[in-house]
């Protein structure tokens, strides 16, 4: 089994490509350009690097969000290209899963949190648990955009050791030393920013679980209205 | 030679389109998914909206045309698709899907100027075209008057200096209470209307003769509902459209004549969205007739954002072997004959 791999929801474009439990490619770059730039450039040069055959792959893992619009549909409308061109389907995986994959191991909480504006963060909250020879990553809290002292008062109230990652520690690094009342860690450079490697991992299970879904029907997951809609409910609501 | 077939894809404001050309003029297949009812909620086009749709639409649109066309990706020379002008975030949808299909199927890619696209929806229809020839585009997002001298290269003679035509008339639908899209609506209860009611300014920009500015318009129509208003008098939804519409139509007519005659040019042409407006084209044609100038004019169907006109437009940039790169990126405000 072969997946392709992207996650373009903040500023790292990352791509991957994933044949069976061989990490063939792993490709992540957070530089000054857009992914509309990198993202395509990068496919082409894991793939040419490693001689891959694009008939060969059976599907495309895509980070689904949450994270930045605009960087979401980069991503989301190249697998959609891809899976439309390779007649392939799509496998959706949740921004802050694939982050959270990757500290597999760790016996902390972990706590992704990426910057949503307006004082919130997309956050969720993961736990690994032993399963046999390996560990399974069991969901506290599914995907969210709450404001930073909720998520902080959540983390807590479970009372445990937790380590956060993602864009948003370095915005709310003072937030997080005020608020946080549990043993806390950060994840240092290297695992903190998505990876498209983490979204193949997950990617390749749900593949298996036969979770997948056609190119054409992939959206991504924003977790917010434009801001048209919200001011529009608003005014509706306030009447 | 045999023949070439474009693929195309268009997302740079509210339509999600596709389309496959034959040979550059030769539509086999022409899909344009429209959002306008999404839109008209908010009186007008909203960026992050037109977006969400466009990246679940893409994919359908894209079979769509192929199944129409009876072709597959297989039978594809190359894909064009629009990367500027336009919002962002709704062009980056088409770009980065056609990226997607022409990386992964190695077919080439052709980026395609949106204005350029509108320019050659005149080649479609009338087989016999050919350039040299004055063009004038205009739509909601644009006003320009081209010297088009050869396929993709392009004289801009004039353009708006503030609104574009077709964003006048929704505003102005807008303050008489015809709501969005107001091109469509003014033209038809013009038809009601005397276009003589009310004198509305004909707006000259100094020292450039081309080009346009359609606010102090807008703003006299503005001005002449708020004096009626004060006085008590009531407003003759017509007459206010019809006169405000001629206004339009006579300084498009009155630059484009005379564009045309100092180009030295026997042929002209109209394109965009605001070009299907039968009060436009009637005075074009009557101006053109009186002129001796030959008239061109893409039916509507070709006026409104589409994807044939895109992969016309592609088709003469691949023959100049205008090939562009994965990297290739939305740009919201490309000019047009730079790439």
């Amino acid at each position: 089994m072969k997946l392709m791999a992207i996650d373009s929801s903040g500023l790292t474009a990352s791509v991957a490509i994933l044949e069976d439990n061989k990490m063939v490619a792993d490709y992540s770059v957070n530089y000054k350009k857009t992914h509309s730039q990198t993202l395509v450039p990068m496919l082409d040069e894991i793939t040419k690097m490693t001689e891959t055959d694009l008939k060969t792959i059976d599907a495309i893992a895509i980070s689904k969000g949450p994270g930045s619009f605009t960087g979401l549909r980069i991503g989301s409308s190249t697998a959609k290209g891809l899976g439309l061109a390779l007649n392939i389907p799509i496998v959706e995986v949740a921004t802050t899963d694939a982050l959270a994959y990757n500290l597999y191991g760790t016996e902390r909480i972990v706590c992704p949190i990426m910057d949503a504006r307006r004082e919130q963060v997309y956050t969720g909250l993961y736990e690994f648990v032993k399963c046999g020879q390996s560990l399974e990553m069991n969901t506290l809290l599914e995907s969210v955009a709450i404001g930073v002292e909720d998520i902080m008062n959540q983390i807590n109230e479970l009372g445990k050791p937790v380590v956060f990652l993602g864009d948003a520690v370095s915005v709310y690094k003072d937030k997080l030393e005020e608020l946080v009342k549990v043993d806390y860690i950060l994840a240092p450079a290297h695992m903190s920013h998505q990876r498209a490697a983490s979204v193949a991992a997950i990617g390749a299970r749900k593949l298996a679980n036969g979770q997948s879904i056609p190119a054409s029907e992939h959206v991504p997951e924003y977790l917010r209205l434009s801001q048209a809609e919200r001011e529009r409910n608003e005014a509706m609501n306030g009447k | 030679m045999s023949d070439v077939l474009i693929l195309a894809i268009e997302s740079s404001c509210d339509e999600t389109a596709a389309a496959v050309v034959k040979n550059g003029r030769e539509v086999l297949s022409n899909v344009i998914s429209s959002q306008i009812d999404l839109h008209t909620l908010y009186g007008g086009v909203v960026p992050e909206i037109a977006s969400r749709k466009h990246t679940e639409q893409i994919n359908q649109v894209i079979e769509e045309a192929l199944k129409e066309a009876n072709v597959t990706l297989n039978d594809i020379t190359a894909i064009a698709v629009t990367y500027g002008p336009g919002l962002v975030g709704a062009l980056l949808v088409g770009v980065s899907a056609a990226k997607a299909i022409s990386f992964a199927r190695k077919i080439p890619l052709v980026g395609v100027h949106h204005i350029e696209g509108h320019i050659s929806a005149n080649f479609i229809e009338n087989k016999e075209l050919e350039p040299p020839f004055v063009c004038l585009v205009v739509s909601g997002g644009h006003s320009h008057l081209v010297k088009v001298m050869d396929y993709g290269k392009y004289e801009i003679l004039g353009r708006t200096r503030d609104d574009a035509a077709g964003e006048a008339f929704d505003k102005v639908a807008r303050a008489i209470g015809l709501g969005y899209p107001g091109g469509p609506k003014i033209d038809r209860v013009s038809k009601e209307g005397n276009p003589d009611a009310i004198k509305f300014p004909r707006a000259k920009v100094e020292g450039s003769v081309y080009d346009f500015s359609f606010s102090g318009l807008k703003s006299a129509v503005l001005n002449y509902l708020n004096s009626c208003e004060m006085k008590g008098e009531t407003i003759v939804q017509a007459d206010v459209a019809a006169s405000f519409q001629k206004a339009v139509v006579d300084v498009l007519v009155e630059h484009s004549m005379q564009a045309v005659s100092e180009a030295g040019m026997k042929k002209f042409a109209i394109a965009g969205g605001v070009a299907s407006n039968s009060a436009l084209r009637a005075a074009l044609s009557k101006a053109c007739e009186e002129n001796g100038i030959e008239f061109f004019h893409p039916s509507p169907i070709l006026c409104t954002d589409n994807a044939a006109m895109i992969g016309c437009a592609g088709y003469y940039e691949y023959l100049a072997g205008n090939i562009s790169n994965y990297d290739l990126n939305a740009v919201p405000a490309l000019k047009l004959g730079e790439r």
